[in-house]
């Protein structure tokens, strides 16, 4: 389970940022709270908000389960799910991966496109850097 | 006396965007009731039955109050409170 950053109003992950899962389960995660109140103070010196949170499921689908869903809590951020299970079948990201946003408990999918990198994701050109 | 409460996002329409305000009180228990007062529905979704939400982590200053006294952690002068949900799934 892991969690990654994007500077405030925008909306890319900048910074990779690997949590331990303190609950120590294959089937349930949680950051312990001493890690992520310096996560959070961390965060909020550098102007950053959590905008991708992701863990894997090793025995189910690559959809949010009733406990992701009820303990979902960021609103804002893109919940990416990556199923590791034997029969996974890898859709066009090359892993069985899906991402989600869940507020108030609606689950609502979003495409995810894979790109080499951000830089030149969208311009066409290789030397253009792709703001958007 | 008034200490500095962090809000996350996820409550924030609460508090009409703002990040973090101020309230008073000398315990945890007593810094949610006047949250409750100033911006009303908040109280819900820090306890329920009466104790701290399992998936909400509350602390003063630098330490999480489950494990200073909960609820009736002591709240001291120009602390700042910091609530924060847990991130958990499975």
């Amino acid at each position: 389970m892991r969690c990654c950053r994007r500077t405030e109003g925008s909306d890319r992950p900048e910074r990779f940022v690997p949590m331990l899962n303190a609950a120590r389960s294959p089937t349930f995660y949680e950051f312990d709270s001493g890690d992520l109140l310096r996560l959070y103070r961390e965060m909020d010196a550098r102007g950053e908000v959590p905008v991708v949170i992701y863990h894997s499921h090793t025995a189910t689908e690559a959809y949010p389960s009733r406990t992701d869903i009820g303990l979902a809590q960021e609103p804002d951020a893109h919940y990416v799910l990556v199923s590791t299970r034997d029969d996974a079948e890898p859709n066009q990201t090359g892993h069985d991966l899906r991402s989600f946003r869940i507020v108030d408990g609606e689950v609502t999918e979003e495409q995810v496109e894979v790109v080499e990198t951000y830089m030149f994701a969208h311009t066409g050109a290789d030397d253009v850097p792709d703001n958007g | 006396m008034a200490v500095t409460v962090s809000i996350p996002t996820i409550l924030r329409t609460h508090t009409g965007g703002e990040k973090t305000v101020e309230a008073k009180g000398s315990t945890v228990a007593e810094v949610i009731d006047d949250l409750e007062a100033r911006h009303g529905g908040i109280a819900g979704r820090l306890v329920k039955d009466g104790a701290l939400h399992r998936f909400v982590n509350i602390y003063v200053d630098d330490e999480d109050v489950r494990f200073a006294g909960g609820l009736e952690a002591p709240v001291g002068e120009n602390s700042t409170v910091t609530i924060l949900p847990a991130v958990a799934g499975g």
